[in-house]
């Protein structure tokens, strides 16, 4: 399956320069698939390639196109994004007010916001938290609040900057559940290769370059023997 | 005004429109300053009280909030009894307490995104070129981050006690600024991320 078409994300000639120091080298990419993995060392770059995606980090040069449309704006309604600690991206001290900020933004009516969340605190069976302060929240349900908080957008796609990575075993397996069953297009950093092996696309970032793309099997087995060296 | 603020409630107060409550705080810290000194405060500190029996919070949520200041009341009647005497030392901190527990009933009564909503309000006669959404944004941020910087802070305090540190202010400090930079810069790309540059 390959994402619906106009939401298809592609870099034209992106490369990324900070303080001289080049983190991305110029690429091409056009992710059609529905589940993309990005895996790499520490300090590869595959963050910053992620965090392209939602326009947070603006290339140097080229395009990132949702479509064909590249509009900040639109790309960071078309895509939303997970971070990794959830303590950074949770906005507001009730769950119910934080879900509700990203659809304020956007200027939807007061009943649509309202109907949204609960549409995804039902669909996530988090209805319970609604009027909890999010700061006495587990790390597995912030986690959970942030991934909601994105999802009430309804972005076409899903980019998660290593989500698990703070969480125990239960609520790893809850997440990772929980975006195996996403509809929307998702595009996960992440060291977890269990999960990614179910993905249909892997890229392995290396040095601020794309080394090897393709399916997983192949990708990880290449990640895994320079690991091994 | 601190972050663990809001009491879910269903009283007048609870109820009633954001800007109007910021606006009765604005007039009654007016009143305390410029007004005859003992009956203002004695009118503020009825307004508040009946505040917190309207809103049916407990005496316990003033004790709450007062006490995390009671080193500063302390020290402010310390210095005003040494420049000025008992009277207006008592006055003093009582004026501050009472401000203290008018700002404290708005932010119990208060969620914070209907408080963001206030002051959005509050701003709304400011020209165009005011950001209007980014200052009602920082402070709702404030309040969210109050309790995330304390956490912080009891981390380091922890880390530090784990290799032998005592308490040690500078030490504290500069890791606490660090981390608390990185988190601004980290929260500030979540913000936008969520397409907060449509809001204003």
């Amino acid at each position: 399956m390959t994402a619906a078409p106009g939401t298809m994300l592609a870099l034209q000639g992106v490369s990324v320069v900070k303080d001289g120091r080049t983190i991305l080298h110029p690429l091409d990419l056009t992710l059609a698939e529905r589940r993309v993995g990005i895996i790499g060392r520490n300090g590869s770059g595959k963050s910053t390639l992620a965090r392209l995606f939602n326009g947070i980090e603006t290339p140097s040069t080229g395009t990132v196109l949702l479509g064909d449309c590249a509009d900040r704006r639109a790309l960071r309604r078309g895509v939303g994004f997970v971070f990794q600690n959830p303590d950074n991206q949770i906005v507001y001290p009730i769950v119910e007010e934080d879900l509700a900020f990203g659809l304020k933004n956007l200027k939807l009516p007061p009943e649509e916001i309202r109907a949204r969340i609960d549409t995804v605190l039902d669909r996530f069976g988090l209805a319970g938290l609604r009027g909890r302060f999010t700061h006495q929240l587990s790390g597995g349900e912030k986690q959970m609040i942030a991934l909601a908080g994105v999802l009430v957008m309804r972005p076409a796609t899903v980019v998660l900057d290593e989500p698990a990575t703070l969480l125990d075993l239960w609520n790893r397996n809850r997440l990772m559940q929980l975006i195996a069953g996403l509809e929307e297009q998702v595009i996960m950093v992440s060291h977890d290769l269990e999960m990614l092996a179910r993905f249909d696309r892997v890229l392995l970032v290396e040095a601020g370059r794309i080394a090897a793309d393709g399916p997983p099997d192949q990708v990880i087995a290449r990640y895994r023997a320079g690991a091994a060296c | 005004m601190l972050g663990e603020g809001y009491v879910a409630g269903t009283s007048p107060l609870h109820r009633a429109r954001p800007l109007w409550k910021l606006l009765g705080l604005i007039v009654l810290c007016t009143m305390l300053f410029v007004g005859p000194a003992w009956p203002a405060l004695a009118l503020g500190g009825a307004a508040v009280a009946a505040g917190f029996a309207l809103a049916r919070l407990p005496p316990i949520h003033a004790a709450r909030a007062l006490r995390p200041l009671a080193w500063i009341l302390a020290l402010l009647f310390a210095v005003q009894l040494w420049l000025s005497g008992w009277a207006l030392a008592a006055f003093a901190v009582l004026r501050f307490a009472v401000l203290i527990l008018a700002a404290t009933l708005v932010t119990l009564t208060t969620r914070s995104s209907e408080f963001v909503d206030g002051i959005l309000a509050l701003l709304a006669p400011a020209p165009a070129w005011v950001p209007k959404a980014r200052i009602a944004l920082a402070i709702s941020l404030a309040l969210r981050f109050l309790p995330m910087v304390r956490d912080m802070l009891e981390q380091i305090r922890q880390a530090q006690a784990a290799r032998g540190l005592e308490r040690n202010l500078i030490a504290l400090s500069v890791p606490l600024l660090l981390r608390a930079l990185k988190s601004a810069d980290d929260i500030s790309a979540a913000i936008y991320a969520r397409s907060f540059d449509e809001a204003d």
